[in-house]
């Protein structure tokens, strides 16, 4: 279990997040909505253990994040907006690269077993700034995907990708959701985002404005409770 | 040595890093070797602040390349998720700065030499080391402020403007144990020089390490 409590973060006098509570049970799906400057990102980066809170504390079944932080992105895997992937490399190198990093042993196999699994099997020699957006994103899901986390922090995932590659998207969204991994999502795809989500939470100036269980809405609904909360400022 | 693998490849690759950095020393040499008469007392003179400003200067094209690659596509996200520690980051940036310093160091000291009308090879060996502790301690203290300026919005300007001020002591140091070594003096005549150079260079090297982490944080 994922548990946040009183998390602040500030930049001098700008507040990014203000005393956020936040509780994300195991093996669930949790999407993240909220307008630009809501702290959605920065909450993502502090999970990340990329910035450190002003205040407050993370703690993942009953461990500070930071106590431990290298055991902890262990567990990790983020996918965001940016791959993390090197132009000049090829597919299967940037998953060499990457599997080196985290350790892992049975290096070749995994990144074979990776690279079919996006479908770039057939692509895995060629170099990544000659991949289309989706297929570097295809190949980002793999980079993640290479020490079997079990918590996912997806930061925008769909930006820039087309219809399909969005679909495809959502699918491996879906399966990972499915194999029971821990999901946090961050988007602004409403749609999209209810699509995979167990739970939804809705972020308004650092603090959640709104949670419920995702089954609890249909699209319209949801569409109507987030313009409500984003334009009234609204929080239950 | 993973992250400096992947550096060697993607400069090998590109090939847009040493390339620059190779001409712009060579050109240096070369406009300093018609600004003086070869062979001349002033040459001789001036030559080792010449080898010294071509090595300076095309070391911060290269160190201001240094995390551009990284940044780009978040690559430095991926690399700081890592399990590790962050310190390990710096050594790896670090040894793949000080070997491409190094490849252009050691491809304009010919030209050098031939311009410059010097008989280098007499004292090849101490002016290695000089050129081995000085780059040393340049990367170090390059990679670290490289960390810091790439994320400003005039890096260009940036990287100089930090590292310039803080490296002046083995600059100074390299400058006047090359000047000796020209001159045919030996070990003994610059051991003053080469410990202020490994002093600075352990210095640096540990304090850079030590805040590495800070610098990379959000």
């Amino acid at each position: 279990m994922i548990d946040v409590r009183n998390l602040t973060k500030s930049f001098g006098n700008l507040y990014a997040l203000r005393g956020l509570n936040l509780t994300v049970s195991r093996g669930t799906c949790l999407t993240i909505f909220g307008p630009n400057g809501a702290g959605k990102s920065t909450f993502i980066r502090i999970l990340a253990t990329l910035s450190k809170p002003t205040q407050g504390e993370i703690r993942i079944e009953g461990k500070d994040i930071f106590a431990d932080a290298e055991q902890y992105r262990n567990r990790l895997g983020v996918i965001a907006h940016a791959t993390y992937l090197y132009d000049e490399l090829t597919a299967r190198e940037n998953l060499v690269f990457y599997s080196k990093l985290y350790g892992i042993p049975d290096r070749d196999a995994t990144v074979n077993r990776l690279l079919d699994e996006v479908g770039l099997g057939k692509r895995g020699n060629d170099r990544v700034r000659t991949f289309s957006r989706g297929m570097q994103q295809r190949l980002s899901i793999a980079r993640a995907m290479l020490h079997n986390p079990d918590i996912l922090l997806l930061d925008e995932p769909y930006t820039g990708l087309d219809q399909h590659a969005s679909e495809m998207l959502t699918g491996w969204i879906m399966k990972l959701r499915n194999d029971k991994r821990t999901i946090i999502l961050i988007t602004h795809d409403l749609a999209q985002g209810l699509e995979v989500a167990d739970e939804v939470a809705i972020f308004l100036r650092g603090r959640v404005a709104h949670s419920a269980a995702a089954g609890d809405f249909s699209n319209k609904e949801f569409q109507q409770l987030y313009f409500e909360t984003v334009a009234g400022g609204r929080t239950n | 040595m993973t992250l400096v693998y992947k550096d060697l490849l993607s400069e090998f690759r590109s090939r847009e890093t040493i390339s620059s950095m190779l001409v712009f020393s060579m050109l240096v040499v070369a406009i300093f070797n018609f600004a003086f008469d070869p062979g001349s007392a002033y040459a001789q003179q001036a030559a080792p602040g010449i080898l010294w400003v071509a090595f300076t200067f095309s070391g911060i094209i290269g160190l201001n390349r240094s995390f551009v690659h990284e940044v780009d596509k978040g690559c430095l996200h991926g690399l700081l998720l890592a399990p590790f520690e962050h310190g390990a980051i710096f050594f790896g940036k670090m040894l793949g700065n000080l070997i491409f310093i190094s490849i252009v160091e050691l491809l304009t000291l010919p030209l050098f030499a031939v311009f410059f009308n010097l008989q280098t090879l007499q004292g090849l060996p101490q002016l290695l080391v000089v050129i081995l502790l000085t780059t040393l301690g340049f990367s170090a203290v390059g990679t670290l402020f490289s960390a810091i300026s790439v994320n400003t919005k005039t890096r260009e300007m940036m990287l100089p403007i930090l590292f310039l001020p803080v490296v002046i002591p083995i600059l100074l140091a390299a400058v006047n144990a090359t000047a000796m070594i020209f001159d045919g003096k030996g070990w003994n005549d610059i051991s003053d020089w080469l410990r202020l150079l490994a002093a600075f260079d352990l210095i640096f090297i540990s304090l850079a390490y030590l805040t590495f982490g800070f610098v990379v944080e959000e």
